[in-house]
């Protein structure tokens, strides 16, 4: 197939040949990485433009290398720092980047369908790199990519995500993109953070991490927000961990071969203790170094994509 | 041109055979003293080209390696093409620098894939010397770059595509046509 989208703002819309088109580019781009030269000149006198209205560090990072691998231009503008803090629309804040001939913007932001809202109205091509509660389409790519690597294969797999699945952009990528290739989704965490809705999306429900541990291929923790205990969607850290955290006692129960990941940071002896996070089923590092293949895969792409000449808004 | 419906074969299975048979000669006597030669197939039919070389030239007494070199990363119209294809394998040798690598293409035109090609290696190592092996010279360069070993020279209208077809990847079908 040849890709032809501009944008990549959720991976809900695409189908299970571009999530694999994408897979395939982001292998070859990690092995750009073993070049005695680590760097293409594939995005030479383009420009790029992180703007993370939401604070981000791991993210911008991985997104800034995977453009100068490529070798893109890159600029990067925070929240604090930006037009938007004075009270600038996001529409405005983008057409101005446009006008100084930016190719492609990254964008993080708070609300659900910022990266699409754009992506509709700017020529430059938009990735979403997180918008609210609704997707983190590279996060989701790079964990399938980190999963296919290590078991071979996703179709069939059984894929267990913990923890605050209802405000999670993470899970929500994450289960477009596995389902799309045919594994197993289940989403594991508390009523509260694991609404009943998600199974019309296709995961099962389990709110007993101990009931389902023994069956999974691929356990995903995901990180335990504070603000979610104040708001009072569960007990206490404590407790979470009791029930939810994947402890050593419960690693044994694991499968043999079942792989661990966590997109961090992590919040060691919370929903992972520290000897799981650094032991042999720990896949976490190797999440963080496919992070930037997929990225570097996803930006090439989509500024490869045909652009049309003319566009009026 | 009148019509592109039909294809015009520029060459049949045994003309392709013997330009390959021209080229392994040419390819033989030139590389006879290197000792670590390698041939690397710019895909998707510059591999199997490469593969049959090296058969050819173990036959005339040179031994060589063969592997393949994808140029899509170091192309220079990234954007300006109708979509893009998936990227394809890289394979080089490790002991790259000590070695006589011929680039091997099916159809060279603009010159513009060689020039990837070349950056593409550059990437990986510092070879001793680079050639270029095309099996159709169709003429059209935009770059000064010429192929040092060529099965045949054409002459052909830009217009025209011209497209080899093999065995190994074509269903069985082989010979180089314009359309």
């Amino acid at each position: 197939m040849k890709w032809q989208r501009k944008d990549l703002t959720e991976l809900r819309g695409l189908s299970a040949e571009e999530i694999t088109c994408i897979l395939d580019t982001a292998s070859e781009f990690k092995g750009v990485g073993q070049r005695r030269l680590k760097k293409v000149p594939s995005l030479r006198g383009k420009t790029l433009i992180n703007l993370f209205v939401e604070a981000s560090t791991r993210t911008r990072t991985s997104f800034e290398l995977a453009a100068v691998r490529l070798s893109a231009d890159v600029v990067n503008i925070t929240a604090g720092s930006s037009s938007l803090s004075k009270g600038e629309s996001l529409k405005d804040t983008a057409k101005n980047l446009e006008a100084l001939a930016a190719d492609l913007i990254v964008l993080r932001h708070s609300a659900a369908g910022a990266a699409q809202f754009l992506a509709e109205r700017l020529r430059a091509g938009v990735i979403n790199a997180g918008d609210g509660s609704h997707e983190h389409p590279t996060q989701g790519l790079l964990d399938t990519f980190t999963i296919r690597e290590r078991l071979g294969r996703i179709a069939g797999v059984k894929v267990g995500i913990v923890g605050d699945i209802r405000f999670s952009r993470v899970a929500r990528s994450n289960l477009h993109a596995l389902k799309k290739l045919g594994a197993e989704v289940i989403f594991i965490g508390p009523p509260t953070l694991v609404p009943p809705e998600f199974q019309r999306a296709g995961a099962s429900i389990s709110h007993r991490l101990d009931d389902v541990l023994g069956e999974l291929d691929v356990i995903n923790l995901l990180r335990i927000q504070h603000e979610r205990q104040k708001a009072g969607y569960f007990p206490g850290t404590g407790e979470y961990a009791a029930l939810f955290g994947l402890n050593a006692e419960r690693a044994a129960r694991l499968k043999p071969g079942a792989l661990v990941m966590h997109p961090g940071p992590i919040h060691r002896g919370v929903e992972l203790d520290g000897s799981v996070a650094d032991g042999p089923q720990s896949v976490i590092l190797d999440q963080v170094t496919n992070g930037l293949a997929v990225r570097m895969a996803i930006l090439y792409l989509c500024a490869s994509a045909p652009r049309e000449q003319e566009e009026t808004l | 041109m009148t019509s592109v419906a039909f294809e015009k074969t520029l060459l049949n299975a045994s003309e392709l055979a013997s330009a390959l048979a021209r080229m392994a000669d040419a390819m033989a006597s030139e590389l006879k003293n290197d000792d670590a030669v390698f041939l690397a197939g710019i895909p998707t039919r510059g591999v199997p080209l490469a593969k049959r070389l090296a058969r050819e030239l173990a036959v005339r007494g040179v031994e060589c390696d063969c592997g393949s070199v994808d140029i899509s990363m170091y192309r220079d119209d990234l954007g300006m093409r109708e979509g893009i294809s998936p990227l394809q394998n890289t394979e080089l040798p490790v002991d790259l620098d000590r070695r006589t690598l011929v680039l091997v293409d099916d159809v060279q035109h603009t010159g513009r894939t060689a020039r990837a090609a070349i950056e593409a290696v550059l990437a990986f190592g510092r070879p001793r010397r680079i050639c270029l092996a095309v099996l159709v010279d169709r003429g059209g360069r935009e770059l000064p770059i010429r192929p040092d070993f060529t099965g045949t020279q054409l002459s052909v209208a830009p217009n025209v595509r011209v497209r080899v077809r093999l065995a190994e990847s074509d269903n069985g079908e082989e010979g180089a046509f314009a359309s």
